[in-house]
C-alpha cells in the first residue's frame, strides 16, 4: 500500500529536471500522473516509456501544453478527465528564467517569464480548481495544490527582477487561494515549494563555471540539491501527512535563506 | 513493513504531552527506536526515561543511556516546553526565567550532550542527523498575554537556524530545523483557553475556543498527529537538502 494508491496528480513542466522528478516519485508512491510540458507528443515516448506510461493502462500520460496559454486549458482539464477521471494533487511547477541587467531588459522578457511563472499558475488553479475540489472530498487531508516557488520568491538577487517577481507572485498567490479554499470549506489545501539552487540539466547548462562556484558556495550545506530532494517535499505535501498546512511554504534551500 | 525510519535512533523530550506523544507513535509507526523522555517517564517510548531539560546534569545522564545502548542518535526532537499566559506588567522575572530555561536553555543543553551522538550517525547516515525544535505560530508572529512564550519561541526558531549553518560549516551532516504548529488539541491549549478567560480576554471558554478557531483559516485546531507527520518528514532523509528551514503547520494561521 503506497501513499497514493488511486490518487492523480497533475504535473506541469513534468518532462525535465524538477518536475521530471516530482513525476518519478509521485508514480513510484502510486499516484496517475498527468504530465504537462512543451514539446509535441510525438517526441515524448521514449520518456513515457520510462515513466512506465506506454503500457496499457500505465500510470503516466502526457499532453502538450503552453501553460500560459489559456485558451489549451480546457482540453487539457478534459485530457486528465477522460484519462483518469478525477484530480487530487496539482503540482503547478512549469516555470523558466527573467534574469539580465535592468537597462537591457525588453518588456517582451518580462511578460515572458510572467506569462509561465505567474499566469501558468494561476491558470492551473484556476482551471484545476473544480476536479480538485470535488476529488478532495473523499481525501482525509483534502486535495493538495503545491507550486513550486523558490528562494527567489524569498530573497532577490541583483539582475534577477523577472524571475525574483514572479516567484514572489507565485508565493502570496498560493497563500491567498490557500485561505479562499479555507474560508469557502473547499477541501483542496495549497503550498509553496521554495527550492534553493537544483541540479538540473537546465541550470547546469545555462549556467557559467563562476556561476555553479556560486550556487554551491553561498549554500551553506556547500551543494547544490538533486531534483529528488525537491520531489520528496512536494511529495510530503500532497500526501494526508500534511493534513494540517496550507498556506503555508516549504523551503527546501540547504540553508541558504537561513543565513 | 519498510519504514521511511526503519533502524533509527530519535530522542523525543516531552513525551509525556499532546504533540511530543504522538510524535513518538508516530516515529515509532515509521520504524525508529524511540527514547521518549518527560519530567515522570513517559510510556510511549521504546524507552522512556525521567528527565529535567533544564538540568545540565540530567543531559548528561540521558546521553549516557544513548550512548551505552546504541551509541549513536539519528534524530534529536526538543519539544519539551511549556507555555505562560500572563499581562506583562503581572508577569514576575522568576516566572519569565523559569519559562525560558524550560524552552531556550534546553536548547543549548541539548545540542551540546548529544553532539557527539549526532556526530557520529552523521558520518554515515543519508540525509545526515536530524534536529528538529519545535517552536510555534508565537516564534513568527506576537500574541497578546503570551510575551514570555513568544519570545522564547522567536529563539528556538533563531537558534535553529544558526545551529544549522554552523553544523554545515563544521561538516557535521547534522541537519537543524523547527517546527511551527498553530493550535493544537492538547492540554496546553486547553490551559492557555482556561488563562484567557482568567485574565478576561474572553468570556468563557467557548468563546475563548471559538475566537482561536477564528484565526485558523481551516476552521479548526490541528491534531497533534499532524504534527508528528511533519516532525517524521524532517527526521527522515526525505528532508536531506532542508536545514535551517521552517516547518509552518498552523492551518493557515500565519498565511494571513
Amino acid at each position: 500500500m503506497s501513499r497514493f494508491d488511486g490518487s492523480v496528480a497533475f504535473v506541469t513542466g513534468g518532462l525535465r529536471g524538477i518536475g521530471r522528478a516530482i513525476a518519478e516519485r509521485l508514480l513510484a508512491e502510486g499516484a496517475s500522473v498527468m504530465i504537462a510540458d512543451l514539446a509535441a507528443p510525438g517526441d515524448v515516448e521514449a520518456d513515457l516509456a520510462a515513466l512506465g506510461g506506454a503500457a496499457p493502462g500505465g500510470r503516466a500520460a502526457y499532453v502538450s501544453l503552453d501553460v500560459g496559454n489559456e485558451a489549451a486549458w480546457p482540453a487539457t482539464v478534459e485530457a486528465i478527465r477522460d484519462r483518469f477521471g478525477r484530480l487530487d494533487i496539482l503540482v503547478a511547477n512549469a516555470g523558466i528564467g527573467g534574469t539580465g541587467p535592468l537597462a537591457s531588459l525588453t518588456l517582451a522578457d518580462w511578460h515572458r517569464t510572467m506569462h509561465v511563472n505567474v499566469d501558468g499558475v494561476f491558470l492551473a488553479v484556476r482551471h484545476c480548481a473544480a476536479m480538485l475540489g470535488e476529488a478532495g472530498r473523499d481525501r482525509p487531508g483534502g486535495s493538495s495544490i503545491v507550486t513550486i516557488s523558490s528562494i527567489m520568491g524569498l530573497v532577490a538577487l541583483p539582475q534577477a527582477g523577472p524571475y525574483n517577481a514572479s516567484k514572489g507572485a507565485v508565493r502570496l498567490f498560493t497563500k491567498s487561494i490557500a485561505l479562499e479554499f479555507a474560508a469557502s470549506k473547499t477541501p483542496i489545501r495549497a503550498n509553496s515549494v521554495h527550492p534553493g539552487f537544483v541540479e538540473t540539466p537546465l541550470l547546469i547548462e545555462s549556467s557559467s563555471q563562476d556561476e555553479i562556484d556560486f550556487y554551491t558556495g553561498s549554500t551553506p550545506l556547500g551543494r547544490m540539491a538533486q531534483p529528488a530532494e525537491i520531489a520528496a517535499a512536494v511529495a510530503f505535501l500532497a500526501s494526508d501527512d500534511a493534513s494540517y498546512m496550507t498556506g503555508s511554504e516549504l523551503v527546501v534551500d540547504g540553508g541558504y535563506t537561513a543565513q | 513493513m519498510g519504514g521511511v525510519l526503519d533502524g533509527n535512533i530519535v530522542l523525543v523530550t516531552g513525551a509525556g504531552g499532546g504533540i511530543g506523544g504522538a510524535t513518538v507513535t508516530a516515529l515509532r509507526a515509521a520504524g525508529a527506536t524511540v527514547i521518549a523522555t518527560d519530567l515522570r517517564a513517559p510510556d510511549g517510548g521504546d524507552i522512556n526515561l525521567a528527565h529535567d531539560v533544564t538540568s545540565e546534569t540530567d543531559w548528561a545522564r540521558i546521553a549516557g543511556e544513548i550512548e551505552s545502548r546504541f551509541g549513536t542518535l539519528d534524530g534529536l526532537v526538543n519539544n519539551a516546553g511549556i507555555a505562560i499566559v500572563a499581562r506583562i506588567e503581572d508577569e514576575t522575572l522568576e516566572s519569565w526565567r523559569r519559562l525560558q530555561a524550560v524552552n531556550v536553555e534546553s536548547m543549548l543543553l541539548s545540542l551540546q550532550a548529544t553532539l557527539p551522538l549526532l556526530k557520529k550517525s552523521g558520518e554515515t547516515r543519508a540525509g545526515g542527523a536530524s534536529v528538529v525544535n519545535i517552536s510555534s505560530v508565537g516564534g513568527i508572529g506576537g500574541a497578546p498575554l503570551m510575551a514570555s512564550y513568544c519570545t522564547s519561541k522567536g529563539a528556538v526558531r533563531l537558534f535553529s537556524k544558526s545551529a544549522a549553518i554552523e553544523f554545515a560549516m563544521l561538516k557535521y551532516n547534522i541537519r537543524v530545523n523547527s517546527v511551527h504548529p498553530g493550535g493544537i488539541e492538547t492540554a496546553m491549549m486547553d490551559d492557555i483557553v482556561a488563562r484567557y478567560v482568567e485574565l478576561g480576554a474572553a468570556p468563557d471558554a467557548e468563546t475563548a475556543r471559538a475566537g482561536l478557531d477564528a484565526q485558523h483559516p481551516l476552521g479548526r485546531w490541528g491534531r497533534p498527529e499532524e504534527i508528528a507527520s511533519g516532525i517524521v518528514y524532517l527526521c527522515s532523509s526525505a528532508a536531506s537538502f532542508m536545514t535551517g528551514s521552517e516547518l509552518v503547520i498552523d492551518g493557515g494561521f500565519t498565511a494571513h
